[in-house]
């Protein structure tokens, strides 16, 4: 696995645009990998010098230079006409779905804080509470994230939803997500932090609604106090 | 001694005698030559120093929490009973990073072969101004114990990696690190110093001192690429001197540049530190692309192919270098929009670097290939080049940079172009212009067996390091097995470790090469390649001053197997009867 | 004249003994603090996420009474030694030990110059941070059990935060004294100060959370004055 170069399975409605992203890329860059490579290869065999052989006296081809120019050229064109609607679902400010359970993170050395709307489903009601570390979500329900940095520059990434956001102070940063799986995953700080900077995970859990529901029953009885 | 531009036949500065101290002459030299030489020993001892940082970083990766043979040489602030602290790794990541960078790759690059190589390739007697240059020299060497004596300061030194984002950099109460991050922007104050010395002085050279007959599509590429380089440092370094001023100021005198509670604004150091690192990065290759030209044609014995394609793609990687900064900031709580801009033209400054590997491509085809020691490093950096480009690709779509941002993924693309690319072209260029230096050649065996033990552990290092990325593997991480989704990987960071230490004892080689051969190389004589540039009909080691008589230059650099005569190089001061004198005006044109 | 030097000498020799030491002259402060009312709960901790250290302790210490008596007051002379006179800081550390992810005690005291000893008794990273504005301050790591770190402090400085920000519940408070006329409360809520010379003193009780109380007193050449203090539970 560890050689592989696909990537681990996706969770979210947006591991599918993205991971499709990367296998276009991937394609197309394997392609060129092999034709120059190979070919590199070939030339350096084919072309060694041998007694008797005089190398060709060639400055260029105007012809050569248009033709990989302008391949190179499309080629790039198509990746970012693909690429930039991905990007714009994902990250666009008015992508984010109106039904999106809001949630807020804070992310200080070393811990994430996650705020929940309780019952009433809005944020900054009185039935709001919060947990070190762990982020609950419902599975196939889109949630939208108001980030916030206390301290540092940390940033939010969750592998398995292909999700990742810097924290930054001074800036709250909306990021939105729908997860397609029930489990457990892990959450990871992907920017230097400080010295636990490598230690500054969290866990996050896809419930079913029910599931949901029922835990967020229980948190009425056993709110911790940051 | 006159800076004047050469004129036709003009008698030159190396008929003189010479009659400087030895003081003058080695230590507090004006002499373009010797100067280059001193960056390259100054440069060498510090692309020593951060390949140890790094092996100690492999150790934490691959071994976490097991003490480090060796460690417990190292204070207790470091690595009590030998276990690195994270704090310290931190601080390792960071001077790793910024010693191979800014005390490495850029003064070998452009302090040595910008020094070595500009005056003897335009056929100029030095420098146009030498005393500026010796400066830049030692104003270098002061910026760098500046840096070393960070490792003594309380609290321990920079660690808020070479990128240094703030408020990390700047707030002592997070990062545990007052008086090391202090000296870090300092440093790179004074080294911004040197840079600009030195890129004033290439450009003016450059532009004013060409012999007669150098106009400027006979110029070497690797003259071409220093230019440009030049041209970028210039504009680049004061924008890292002064948000380094900016954050020195907010860490000592009590500024906000970077404090949002007190009107600051983070991203801002972002955006200066990118402005320059964008194109800073493009002086870390251009000059290795320039020599790589010079040495390819050489070894295929055949002309550059698209040699005017070659110029403007120099030129267009130059220019568009200063519009893609925002492509190391998509993550960053920048505006999205502005990322599918940033986007485009980082997709677009592919297109010149796949002209220049086709063109070496073209220049091999139907070539007749020489396989020396400077040539294998040439091909590889092209071979290695491709993949660092193309891992490019990947994070320059913005969709996909979410997923591979910050991971070994981006790691892996950095060590492709710097070590992979640069590195592996210094080796070329050193092994190269050795003759030219020092008078010697250095042994081809062992050059021959250096580089297969380095091409070979180099690839087992650092390929793996994109698997490492795409599973999600983050950097900057201290201990990776504390994540569950990492924990099957630490056997792959276990073989990168392994591959590391056998690669950074394999350059045991070249060092030992390089010095022994100073003493007990075989004598060079003056044109060991039989390459077609100017310097290679002067003396090896050149006098002070270069050229007996100021050369004219005829055609090109890249003259190979030219049906003209029946050698198969044709060099460029070789008056045939069929070519005309060049005007007798001073060579400004 | 003499009198006084004869004190200064025996100060001296007090500090250098440091507070456990053989049988030290001059006069000494000693009391209980108290706690009346009901103490208000304290908060509630949620280790639930950490392996190393969950399910050992469920709320944060921050007022401890048994039976009435206040423990982690840190009592003090606040004014009323002669100006100038120096202290020679003693030698023992002050040891404040991370354990199952708290700070034991959460006051601390110590002499500037003397030695305060880090040690983590947990098999788990902590990272201590100590944010002061007189003295230098660090933020440095820990991460295996069994690590000790020693650090010593230069000014007099009251109520320096010391926090752990992997685990952010963990609070400690150093105090840094240029003389040794300090003590803190332990489980019984008592306290005693000696070695001091004839005079009157002002002596405060700091507690982190119930705040401060100061007290005038009168102490003799030898024998101790008495000092008791109440804290209201919901000042």
């Amino acid at each position: 696995m560890g050689w592989s170069w696909l990537l681990p399975h996706g969770a979210s409605t947006f591991a599918a645009r993205i991971d499709f992203m990367y296998y276009v890329i991937l394609a197309i860059t394997g392609i060129a990998f092999f034709v120059v490579e190979l070919g590199l290869v070939w030339f350096l065999i084919k072309y060694r010098a041998r007694p008797g052989r005089k190398a060709e006296y060639i400055h260029g081809s105007t012809k050569a230079e248009i033709t990989w120019t302008s391949v190179t050229a499309v080629t790039v064109v198509v990746i970012g006409l693909m690429s930039g609607p991905v990007w714009n679902q994902v990250k666009g400010r008015h992508s984010v779905p109106a039904d999106a359970m809001p949630l807020a993170a804070r992310a200080q050395q070393f811990e994430w804080h996650f705020t929940y709307p309780g019952p009433d489903g809005q944020l900054e009601t009185a039935d709001d509470f919060s947990l070190r570390n762990q982020l609950h979500v419902v599975v196939n329900r889109p949630a939208v994230m108001l980030l916030q940095a206390e301290d540092v520059i940390h940033s939010f990434f969750v592998p398995a939803w292909r999700i990742k956001q810097d924290a930054v102070p001074g800036l709250g940063i909306r990021v939105w997500f729908q997860p397609t799986e029930v489990g457990t995953f892990e959450l990871a700080c992907a920017e230097l932090c400080g010295l636990g900077h490598y230690r500054m995970r969290a866990q996050v859990t896809v419930h079913t609604q029910e599931a949901y529901d029922q835990w967020l029953a229980e948190q009425g009885q056993n709110v911790a106090i940051r | 001694m006159a800076t004047t531009a050469a004129t036709v036949g003009q008698v030159g500065h190396a008929g003189h005698v010479d009659d400087r101290s030895f003081l003058r002459k080695y230590i507090f030299s004006t002499d373009h030559k010797i100067i280059g030489i001193q960056f390259l020993i100054m440069s060498l001892v510090f692309l020593a120093l951060g390949g140890t940082l790094a092996m100690m970083m492999r150790w934490q990766l691959g071994f976490p929490g097991q003490a480090m043979p060796g460690g417990t040489v190292l204070p207790e602030t470091m690595a009590p009973g030998g276990v690195l602290l994270p704090e310290f790794y931190i601080s390792l990541v960071t001077m790793h990073g910024t010693f191979m960078v800014f005390f490495a790759i850029m003064p070998l690059l452009v302090g040595v072969f910008g020094n070595f190589l500009i005056p003897l390739k335009i056929g100029a007697p030095d420098m146009a101004f030498p005393r500026l240059n010796m400066m830049s020299f030692w104003v270098a060497v002061s910026s760098g114990l500046i840096m070393l004596a960070g490792f003594w300061a309380e609290g321990g030194h920079a660690g808020a990696g070479w990128t240094a984002y703030a408020p990390l950099s700047e707030a002592p109460e997070y990062s545990g690190v007052s008086l090391g991050q202090q000296l870090w922007c300092l440093s790179l104050i004074v080294l911004g110093l040197s840079s600009m010395l030195g890129a004033v002085n290439y450009i003016t050279t450059v532009i004013n001192m060409r012999a007669p007959g150098m106009t400027w599509f006979r110029l070497p590429l690797s003259i071409w690429a220093l230019f440009i380089t030049a041209i970028l440092v210039l504009l680049a370094i004061p924008i890292l001197a002064g948000g380094a001023i900016m954050l020195l100021f907010d860490q000592t005198i009590g500024t906000h540049f970077f404090k949002p509670a007190t009107g600051g604004q983070v991203l801002l150091w972002q955006h200066l530190f990118w402005f320059f690192g964008h194109p800073e990065v493009y002086i870390l290759i251009l000059p290795a692309m320039g020599m790589v030209s010079d040495i390819i044609a050489n070894g295929s014995r055949k002309p550059i192919f698209g040699y005017e394609s070659m110029v403007f793609a120099i030129m267009g990687i130059g220019f568009l270098g200063w519009i893609v900064w925002g492509h190391h900031m998509f993550q960053s709580g920048m505006n999205p929009t502005l990322g599918q801009t940033f986007m485009i033209s980082t997709l677009f400054i592919a297109v010149p670097s796949a002209i220049k590997v086709f063109n070496w491509m073209g220049t091999m085809w139907r070539g007749s290939l020489h396989f020396h020691v400077p040539m294998l490093h040439a091909v590889a950096f092209v071979a290695m080049f491709v993949i660092g480009g193309l891992s490019g690709v990947f994070m320059a779509s913005t969709p996909v940079d979410i997923y591979i941002h910050d991971t070994y993924f981006i790691v892996a693309h950095i060590h492709y172009v710097l070590f992979g690319g640069s590195l592996f072209a210094l080796f070329a260029a050193i092994t190269y212009w050795y003759p030219k230096m020092f008078g010697r050649m250095m042994n081809p065996f062992w050059g021959k067996v250096h580089f297969w033990l380095t091409f070979g552990f180099y690839n087992l290092t650092f390929f793996p390091m994109h698997q490492l990325g795409l599973q999600g593997h983050m950097r900057r991480i201290y201990d990776p097995t504390e994540y569950t989704f990492l924990q099957p990987l630490q056997p792959l960071n276990q073989f990168i470790s392994i591959a590391a230490f056998l690669l950074f004892a394999s350059q045991a080689l070249f060092a030992l090469n390089f010095i022994l051969s100073w003493f007990t190389g075989a004598k060079a004589d003056v044109n060991p390649w039989r390459d077609n540039a100017l310097e290679w009909s002067v003396p090896s080691p050149p006098p002070h001053g270069n050229f007996a008589v100021t050369p004219t230059v005829y055609r090109g650099p890249y003259e190979y197997s030219s049906p003209e005569t029946s050698d198969d190089y044709l060099p460029q001061d070789k008056r045939l009867p069929t070519d005309r004198m060049p005007a007798s005006q001073p060579a400004g044109d | 004249m003499k009198h006084a030097m004869l004190s200064a000498v025996t100060v001296l020799t007090a500090g250098l003994l440091g507070a456990a030491g053989p049988a030290v002259q001059g006069g000494s402060v000693t009391g209980t603090v108290k706690l009346t009312g009901t103490a208000p709960a304290n908060p509630k901790l949620d280790m639930s996420d950490e392996a190393a250290c969950r399910g050992k302790y469920t709320t944060d210490p921050v007022i401890t009474a048994s039976g009435g008596n206040l423990q982690n007051v840190l009592v003090y002379v606040k004014s009323g030694l002669p100006a100038g006179q120096k202290f020679t800081a003693s030698t023992t550390p002050v040891v404040v030990d991370q354990e199952g992810c708290l700070y034991h005690p959460r006051t601390l005291a110590v002499m500037a110059g003397q030695p305060l000893e880090i040690r983590n008794s947990d098999p788990v990273l902590h990272n201590i941070k100590v944010v002061a504005k007189r003295n230098r301050g660090f933020n440095i790591s820990q991460p295996t059990k069994g690590m000790k770190t020693t650090r010593t402090f230069t000014a007099q400085e009251i109520a320096i935060p010391v926090a752990c920000n992997v685990h952010g519940w963990m609070h400690a408070n150093l105090n840094v004294f240029t003389h040794p006329f300090f003590a803190v409360t332990g489980a019984d809520g008592s306290f005693t100060i000696r070695g001091l010379p004839a005079g009157t003193y002002e002596v405060e009780a700091w507690h982190e959370k119930l705040g401060t109380q100061t007290m005038t007193v009168a102490v003799p050449a030898t024998g101790s004055a008495a000092a008791n203090f109440t804290f209201k539970a919901g000042s």
